[in-house]
């Protein structure tokens, strides 16, 4: 049990100092792999809790691909951080302003929790209904029965997204030249060529 | 305390030892695949490879590493110092990682966890940072190229190789390393798999930047690409690292594909022979296939290495995704599918390969239809034509 503690303390630590650090770094690139740092202590502590799937999605989803763009436009940014900094003082009472209505709104909603009685028992080991079964399987099970609709309305949302980002930044280029691979393959020797036999001394 | 001793101190000991033994083995098969590679590039290209150091030039990779390790390490004075030296050691350490969930025979896997894919995929995905960091940090305009281009070019190979591994768990129905080369594969379902590891190989080319998609580096254009400013041990964690990389997708290959520690095609009577030795010539096989690319092919260039990902493997394995499921399901060979009675199931199959073999039929017609006669008699033709064509003009 100790080794568990000792475990989530170190991720625990790790994951609040980095949070800390992304808001605070002055280098934005800085920032965003502090972000990294933080992404995979919360994966740590999924492991800690049992729940590897998520874990690793967590590592797959978040560090390799999310973070990967957030890294690419930071470090292709130019902008002077230091003259962003500047006026940055002036904001500072709208921001506590915002974060004390934050905060007091998470108090409120902690008081009021409550879980529903029949999860009460399943909340220590949330897989324990299913029996030894791996959270992997778990999840599937529930996601493809009883929350099918709202996995595929997911998916859905998802999608749409995805052609809405195509859509929004797709630019008609006129006068590009690409390369047409299908072309190139469908060109045939008697399109292009034509073999001559040269006889001595008279020329083609 | 010796309760503590008992509980976890001896736990700690023979896991420290089981890493130190796969760290070293690991090391050791990096060092000699260096020169593995310079023998067979040698060969291939008809040099002798080395063999002044040694017999047959087997001292040369200790001497290589000699020499890196006394040469001296230059920092840049513009680059960003931590992140610069964060990211070689990042490099090397990931790609010594994953080796914990791979199965080098039945039960010798340093952590049997039931996520062993997933894990080995979010590893691969975050080797990308140790490129992205390096070339950032480098404060180099060559390293930086260098890095963006790896960093577009490992997510992009990713999709394709998660969809593939999603075919392979559709057959074995286990995110657990041992549990997928276990399972059964009768051959229909092999050769189902097979167009699914040629573009697996092809991939984990890609993905450990190696020729022919060796973009990053790429030496005739952005000099050294993301490692342009490395020198000594820095260098060599890079250098390290790639190798490593290409050692554990070879593995990983040999699991998902070539049945691990198993002996090959099934032959029981081959299984005297330790899984281990399997293991390590299956994957020496696959990392035969590193060199023998690198050796052969020239290189790739960047439009057509986005346009292969994208365009071409993308739509292929979703496609291939799609098919593997519908055929398991109407075969009734998805795991833990309910079997229907046998009485019953016969039509299913019956029509099944009736509808496969029109397929196939209507597609060898229709290549033919669109090929014709082959470039060699089209070209004979040609030749004739223009015999004849003379013929006629001394004729006249």
């Amino acid at each position: 049990m100790i080794v568990q503690a000792l475990a989530f303390y170190l991720f625990a630590g790790i994951l609040l100092m980095s949070g800390f650090m992304v808001i605070t770094a002055r280098n934005p690139v800085h920032s965003v792999l502090f972000l990294i740092l933080a992404f995979f202590n919360s994966a740590g502590l999924f492991v800690l809790l049992g729940a590897e799937f998520i874990a690793m999605l967590m590592v797959i989803v978040y560090v390799g691909a999310v973070a990967v763009l957030f890294l690419f436009v930071v470090m292709m940014l130019d902008i002077s951080f230091a003259d962003l900094r500047k006026g940055a003082m002036q904001y500072v009472p709208i921001g506590l302003v915002v974060g004390a209505v934050l905060l007091s709104e998470l108090i409120f909603a902690y008081g009021a929790w409550s879980f529903a009685p029949e999860s009460v028992a399943n909340a220590a080991s949330p897989a324990a209904q299913f029996g030894e079964i791996s959270n992997t399987e778990a999840l599937g099970r529930v996601l493809y029965t009883q929350y099918a609709y709202v996995f595929q309305i997911a998916g859905l949302i998802l999608f749409v997204a995805m052609i809405g980002a195509i859509v929004l930044t797709h630019r008609v280029r006129p006068g590009v030249r690409r390369q047409k691979v299908s072309e190139q393959h469908a060109r045939r020797p008697e399109d292009v060529l034509e073999i001559q036999k040269v006889t001595p001394r008279t020329g083609a | 305390m010796l309760e503590l001793w008992e509980t976890y101190g001896i736990w700690t000991a023979t896991t420290l030892m089981y890493i130190g033994l796969i760290v070293g083995v690991v090391l050791l098969a990096v060092a000699y695949y260096t020169y593995a590679e310079r023998k067979v590039m040698g060969a291939i290209q008809r040099r002798q490879g080395p063999m002044m150091v040694g017999p047959f030039g087997l001292l040369q990779p200790i001497a290589d590493g000699l020499k890196l390790f006394s040469k001296e390490t230059i920092i840049p004075s513009q680059a960003h110092r931590a992140v610069f030296l964060i990211a070689p050691m990042m490099m090397f350490a990931l790609s010594l990682v994953a080796w914990a969930v791979i199965p080098f025979n039945k039960d010798w896997v340093l952590a049997n966890i039931n996520v062993g894919v997933l894990y080995l995929v979010a590893i691969s995905s975050m080797s990308v940072y140790g490129v992205i960091m390096a070339g950032w940090a480098s404060n180099s305009r060559y390293a930086f190229l260098g890095g963006l281009r790896s960093a577009s070019q490992m997510v992009s190979y990713e999709v394709s190789m998660g969809l593939i591994i999603v075919c392979v768990i559709l057959c074995t129905g286990s995110l657990n390393l041992q549990d997928i080369v276990l399972a059964p594969r009768p051959v229909w379902m092999q050769v189902l798999l097979f167009p699914m590891f040629i573009v697996f190989l092809i991939s984990i080319l890609a993905e450990t930047n190696r020729a022919p998609f060796d973009l990053p580096e790429g030496e005739s254009e952005i000099t050294g690409g993301f490692m342009v400013e490395y020198s000594a041990m820095t260098f060599a964690l890079f250098f390290l690292g790639e190798y490593s990389a290409m050692i554990l997708m070879s593995a990983i290959t040999t699991i998902l594909f070539l049945g691990g520690w198993l002996p090959p095609f099934g032959i029981a009577a081959l299984a005297f022979v330790p899984g281990v030795v399997w293991f390590a010539l299956k994957t020496a096989l696959v990392m035969f296939v590193f060199l023998w690319a690198r050796a052969t092919l020239p290189r790739f260039r960047y439009d057509q290495l986005m346009r292969l990902g994208w365009k071409v493997f993308l739509p292929l394995t979703l496609a291939w995704v799609v098919l593997m499921a519908g055929i398991l399901m109407s075969a009734e060979a998805l795991p833990g599918q309910i079997k229907t009675d046998p009485a019953l199931r016969k039509p299913v199959i019956e029509t099944a390969t009736e509808a496969v073999g029109g397929t196939v039929k209507g597609a060898v017609e229709g290549v033919k239809e669109i090929f014709g006669p082959s470039l060699r008699e089209r070209l004979e033709k040609m030749e004739d034509q223009a015999e004849e064509n003379l013929e006629g003009e001394e004729a006249e």
